[in-house]
């Protein structure tokens, strides 16, 4: 399938990304080839395998749930780019969904 | 004779008796580091703190400490491995300079057997690639020949081996990023079994895939690693509690007896000739030395590339989330800007090219319309994946092929061909869908003096088994 400049687009909302013009073409070209490449996939006969996926060779061990430290509040934010009143500080925003 | 060309257990053993010092290894090291610079191999030399430490081993073993395991041993570290004394950046501008408040616990397990962490290593961004042409700090060259590509996404940390900067090193390897650049530079690199090892630390590519394994000169010298840092880790629910064998004692074993399967889906069209010949001559002097070698099916090997391209990409489109401009790392702020605009400029600047296709590709599979097409249908091919590999597994105890479908490829030649490039790793992808052990092991030359590798196969959790043979492989070596 061609994986169209306006999909591009979509994708990069979706993954927060902002594409600068000059990237797209490749891209699109890029993403045709490889989403074309394993679209193979739809051909392989599935019927055996049950329908769940499993994700991961192994299930994961619960542990005891009990209490322990975690990382001290000043290592967290020793790295932030912006930390106001011992919190990460973000430009204001407002949710309209 | 210089301590750099020992295998791992003399040297530790020299170290731990005296009769070499740390300090006089760590020197040699840091000496071998900055003389092959222009390799590219490492992002950051922590020399002056692997000098202090090397002194205080040294002092140690004065007072008359027992020292570890991996006593004055120089060892490199892959920089997607959290490091609470330099920098990790995972080979992304949007980690440039970054410091974790935590040590993964591989590198702690390391300290603890007295290693000397000597460095971080160059790597494919966020070891997405497998010719370390996507790092944002430059490629790394190949050792054997500059002009070529050393393999990736490990590829520093193999370099550093391949050219006796250290006598081991740490990679991570998701769907071939230790053996790929192992047989590309001549080295033995391990992938364990997905759970053996803990990924505390690691900075997370694809969940259901990734693994930390040794790269060392010798098969001996990569189980010492190995046995440092396999087993369970309560910081990492993944890793498992079995018990962890004896890894060295088992590079003594010998292999009469046991079934090797050849499965001639790994020997196919797109397989170089010599490859093809070395692989196949160390399969025969295994035969030679009592091994029974069986031909095998293993008829999903070709859906490899696909169902891994789908699912890995997946997985890193949600683990990549967190690299956002909030927390660490870097901040892409313009004034007025909000919080949208934060995320979207700060990931655009800091992600390069591959990361950006391959975030895209894992956002286009787990979007509407395409999820069951894609990601689904990925999976179901992965349990059949897995399912060749436990027919496989009922008729033979270890799987021989090829490494790599070629030697080491010239620097530039697949950049502006990402198909290509993923093709690349079309012999070391199905092993780690299905979460076996795997390694690989240099089995002979080019005739251009390029290393070849044989991939050794076995179930999970029969790293025993795995060395057995890789060790009589390389003690049967011409």
């Amino acid at each position: 399938m061609t994986v169209t400049r306006d999909e591009v687009l979509r994708l990069a909302r979706l993954a927060r990304l902002s594409l600068a013009d000059d990237e797209l073409p490749k891209l699109e070209a890029d993403l045709s080839r490889i989403v074309d490449y394993v679209a193979e996939l739809g051909g392989v006969d599935t019927s055996e395998v049950s329908d769940a996926p499993r994700v991961g060779p192994t299930a994961a061990p619960l542990r005891d749930d009990e209490v322990r430290a975690g990382l001290p509040r000043e290592a967290a934010l020793a790295a932030a780019p912006r930390v106001v009143d011992g919190a990460f500080a973000v430009p204001e925003f407002v949710d309209e969904s | 004779m210089s301590p750099l060309s020992l295998p791992i257990a003399e040297l530790a053993r020299r170290v731990q008796a005296g009769s070499v010092t740390a300090e006089a290894v760590a020197r040699e090291s840091l000496k071998a580091i900055a003389d092959r610079r222009g390799l590219n191999a490492f992002l950051h030399v922590s020399e002056h703190a692997t000098l202090e430490h090397a002194s205080a081993l040294d002092a140690r073993r004065a007072r008359g400490e027992t020292l570890g395991p991996l006593a004055g041993v120089p060892i490199a570290i892959k920089d997607a491995l959290c490091t609470l004394d330099a920098p990790t950046t995972c080979g992304s501008k949007i980690l440039a300079g970054w410091r974790s408040p935590y040590e993964a616990t591989v590198v702690s397990r390391l300290r603890a057997a007295d290693a000397l962490l000597v460095g971080k290593t160059n790597m494919d961004e966020f070891a997405m690639g497998s010719s370390n042409e996507n790092s944002a700090f430059g490629p790394v060259k190949n050792p054997w020949d500059e002009t070529r590509i050393p393999g990736g996404s490990s590829g520093g940390s193999a370099v550093a081996v391949a050219a006796g900067m250290t006598l081991g090193a740490l990679g991570s390897d998701t769907g071939g990023s230790i053996r790929q650049p192992a047989a590309l530079t001549g080295t033995v690199g391990i992938k364990p079994s997905y759970g053996r090892v803990s990924r505390y630390g690691l900075v997370a590519f694809a969940s259901s895939l990734d693994q930390v394994g040794p790269f060392a000169r010798d098969v001996p010298s990569a189980a010492r690693i190995l046995a440092v840092i396999a087993g369970h880790d309560p910081r990492d629910s993944t890793s498992s509690a079995a018990a962890v064998p004896d890894y060295e004692a088992a590079c003594q074993r010998d292999v009469r007896g046991l079934r090797v399967g050849v499965p001639e889906d790994y020997f196919g069209p797109g397989l170089d000739a010599e490859v093809a010949d070395h692989v196949r001559a160390a399969i025969a002097r295994l035969e030679a030395d009592g091994a029974c070698v069986v031909p095998i099916a293993m008829p999903h090997t070709r859906h490899g590339v696909a169902t891994y391209y789908v699912l890995a990409t997946a997985e890193a489109s949600s683990n990549l989330a967190r690299f956002d401009g909030v927390r660490f790392g870097l901040r892409e702020e313009r004034p007025g800007s909000d919080l949208g605009t934060l995320y979207d400029a700060t990931r655009s600047a800091g992600f390069g090219p591959e990361v950006k296709r391959r975030i895209l590709l894992g956002t286009f599979v787990l979007s509407a319309g395409y999820y069951d097409a894609y990601y689904a249908q990925a999976q179901r091919v992965r349990a059949l994946i897995r399912r060749d590999f436990e027919r496989a597994f009922a008729q033979v105890d270890v799987i021989a092929t090829p490494t790599s479908p070629t030697a080491a490829f010239p620097l530039g030649e697949r950049v502006a061909d990402p198909l290509a490039m993923y093709l690349a790793d079309v012999y070391t992808l199905p092993a780690s869908l299905a979460g076996v052990a795997a390694l690989s092991l240099p089995v002979g030359r080019t005739r251009s003096q390029l290393p070849v590798g044989l991939q050794l196969i076995a179930p999970a959790f029969a790293e025993e088994r795995l060395l057995s043979v890789a060790a009589a492989c390389e003690r049967a070596a011409p």
